[in-house]
């Protein structure tokens, strides 16, 4: 059963609770400092933000397709059937196509380290396994976020939009954004209001890549008969010029 | 006296591009050890909203296009037959195989765990670009130096060796034409997943195939280039009716080129973005201009006939060329990023130092290998040298 977050913003107040649990999962330090950077960064897997007097949530998306995934060269990423996305840093070569091709800027690099690795969140994968919430979602008070399975949440989601219409903007962010995400948002305003991208394709990114890099066994068969057609072409022209000019009398090196 | 001031002359000349060069390198190496002292964060501007920047733009992006040169020769004078391009050859697959080998060093200073480089041989990611493109590329670099493999065995007079890589000369040379049809394009292939991130200007689902058209356009500007400096710097003849060929070419490709990216423009209702004034119309422009002019002069047999102006011609191509590839890699993906990314001291003086040895790695290996003297008598480069030891 595929698992997802759902964030409620109208329900965030902005406790930072789900920080502090996520740093300690992690064990990253976490402190008054830490609590004040709005970004994510390489000690700080999530990240509460505050736009007026709306908050929103940054985390890892955990696309149905993940680019991050599809860019990896060596297949540092995996999209689990459980539903994170989850990093092995073993692989990793640090190329950081994956920064570049997430549509949620959401891996982050230890840019200070002489062995950096990519950080994200991997929607506590060890918790989940062993039938456990997130640790987000353990810490928030008030129901803001929650985990489970993602059918269910998308259920719940709807539910909230339709019991009470007049305090959610009418859309569940996730549900079509770069083909469906695991990590699922609900907002009192448009969702660019609180720092979501909203000019994303609904098809998976990686289809625009695949489309192309499939090919690559057809492009490689056709310039490889190209070629040697061309070749086979270009020396038989060349056989039967130097014949004919044996013929005529070798005069064709003359000039 | 006249031909000791003439002498003192030289020297000082030299002295000056000793020191440039010297300096360069020194500024390069200060920029190393930044970067593998302080990781990459010390040593470039580059941040989590913009994770790509100089060294992946200019050193691997553009590298490897400068490099194209090396194929396309290689198919003109092997598969299309064209034999008066022979003399060039050997300029076109060292210049090459430079280009490809100093990305490749480049690529470990960027790359976050160089140790981890061989990664993509035995763990595979076969969904990503990347993937390909360092397959291609490794295999590539096999192919460069089995086609420069002759010029070694002349120098060092190994017969035997030199009948055996001339006999399989024609299905490595297919092969390489094949690898660079494939890397060439895919480095374009890799910006397709920022369909959002990179400017409409430069985002098209075309970037494969306009990347591979414009590789072929630098790839002839750099051997244009290459020919012209081992004139000046070695003495060497320059194969001028062979370089007029080259720069006809040139024009027609480059034409190809902007019909084909106007032609996109305006499918892609992309060409009112022309009359916005951003930086990236700028930076556009900028590109533009670097190709067309150069097309259209290059058009004009006074100017293909002259080596100084097709000198100019190939370089405004070059500049041109790393202009588009780095509005793509960089300047196209500021304005989603929200961020502002100027390139450190330390990324600059490292791509340069590179360029620099590229330059004088070029400049040995045309001194004392036979590169541009293939089929020649080879006397004049060889008489004062004592014959290797090994040979005979």
């Amino acid at each position: 059963m595929p698992q997802a977050i759902l964030y409620d913003s109208t329900l965030c107040i902005g406790c930072k609770a789900c920080e502090g649990a996520c740093a300690e999962h992690w064990h990253l330090p976490y402190n008054d400092k830490v609590a004040a950077e709005p970004r994510l960064s390489a000690h700080k897997l999530t990240a509460i933000q505050t736009f007026g007097e709306h908050y929103s949530r940054r985390l890892c998306m955990h696309c149905a397709e993940p680019a991050c995934a599809s860019v990896c060269l060596v297949g540092a990423f995996q999209k689990t059937a459980l539903g994170p996305v989850v990093y092995d840093e073993d692989k990793c070569i640090g190329c950081r196509y994956c920064m570049l091709a997430c549509p949620f800027q959401v891996p982050v690099y230890e840019w200070s380290s002489r062995l950096p690795r990519v950080r994200k969140c991997d929607m506590c994968y060890a918790r989940l396994k062993a039938g456990k919430p997130t640790a987000c979602a353990e810490a928030c008070p008030t129901g803001a976020t929650t985990c489970g399975d993602r059918d269910a949440l998308v259920a719940e989601a709807r539910r909230r939009l339709a019991d009470k219409p007049g305090s959610y903007y009418p859309r569940i962010y996730g549900l079509q954004e770069v083909g469906g995400t695991s990590t699922l948002f609900l907002s009192a305003v448009p969702f660019e209001q609180i720092g979501l991208r909203t000019n994303l394709p609904t098809t998976p990114l990686p289809r625009l890549t695949w489309s192309v890099l499939s090919r690559t066994p057809d492009v490689a068969t056709m310039a490889g008969v190209a070629m040697g057609g061309i070749y086979w072409i270009t020396h038989r022209r060349e056989e039967v010029a130097a014949a004919e000019g044996r013929a005529r009398g070798g005069n064709r090196h003359a000039g | 006296m006249r031909a000791k001031l003439a002498w003192f002359a030289a020297f000082f000349k030299v002295s000056i591009w000793r020191v440039v060069f010297a300096a360069i390198l020194l500024s390069g190496l200060a920029g190393l050890s930044m970067r593998f002292i302080y990781g990459l964060g010390g040593a470039t501007n580059l941040t989590d909203s913009f994770p790509w920047g100089l060294w992946k733009g200019f050193n691997v992006v553009a590298g490897i296009g400068l490099g194209a040169g090396g194929f396309t020769v290689a198919a003109t004078v092997h598969v299309f037959n064209l034999k008066r391009y022979r003399p060039i050859l050997r300029i076109a697959l060292l210049t090459a195989f430079l280009g490809y080998a100093f990305m490749a060093v480049a690529l470990m200073v960027d790359i976050g765990r160089p140790y981890r480089i061989w990664h993509p041989v035995v763990m595979w990611g076969e969904h990503s670009v990347l993937f390909e493109v360092a397959w291609c590329v490794i295999l590539y670099l096999n192919v460069l130096a089995l086609e420069l493999a002759p010029a070694i065995c002349e120098r060092f007079g190994w017969r035997k060796l030199l009948g055996g890589v001339s006999a399989i000369s024609a299905p490595v040379v297919i092969f390489g034409v094949i690898l660079s049809t494939l890397h060439q394009s895919s480095l374009g292939s890799l910006f397709l997943i920022l369909p959002e991130k990179l400017y409409p200007l430069w985002y098209t689902p075309l970037l494969p195939v306009f990347f591979f058209v414009s590789a072929i356009c630098a790839g002839l500007s750099m051997v244009i280039i290459a020919s012209w400096q081992g004139k000046r710097a070695l003495g060497k003849e320059l194969e001028l009716p062979v370089l007029e060929g080259l720069g006809r070419a040139l024009a027609v490709v480059l034409m190809i080129y902007q019909c084909g990216r106007f032609l996109d423009l305006q499918d892609r209702g992309a060409l009112r973005l022309l009359l916005q004034n951003r930086t990236e119309t700028w930076l556009f422009g900028l590109e533009t201009a670097l190709l067309l002019v150069p097309m259209l002069l290059l058009f004009q047999r006074r100017v293909r006939n002259r080596p100084g102006r097709l000198y100019a011609c190939a370089l405004m191509v070059i500049l041109g060329f790393i202009a588009n590839r780095l509005n793509v890699t960089v300047t196209g993906l500021e304005a989603s990023s929200g961020v502002h990314y100027v390139p450190k001291w330390s990324e600059v003086s490292v791509t340069l130092s590179m360029v620099a040895l590229a330059f004088a790695v070029f400049r040995f290996t045309a001194q004392h290998f036979p590169i541009f003297d293939e089929r020649r008598p080879r006397a004049p480069i060889f008489a004062e040298e004592e014959v290797p030891a090994g040979v005979g």
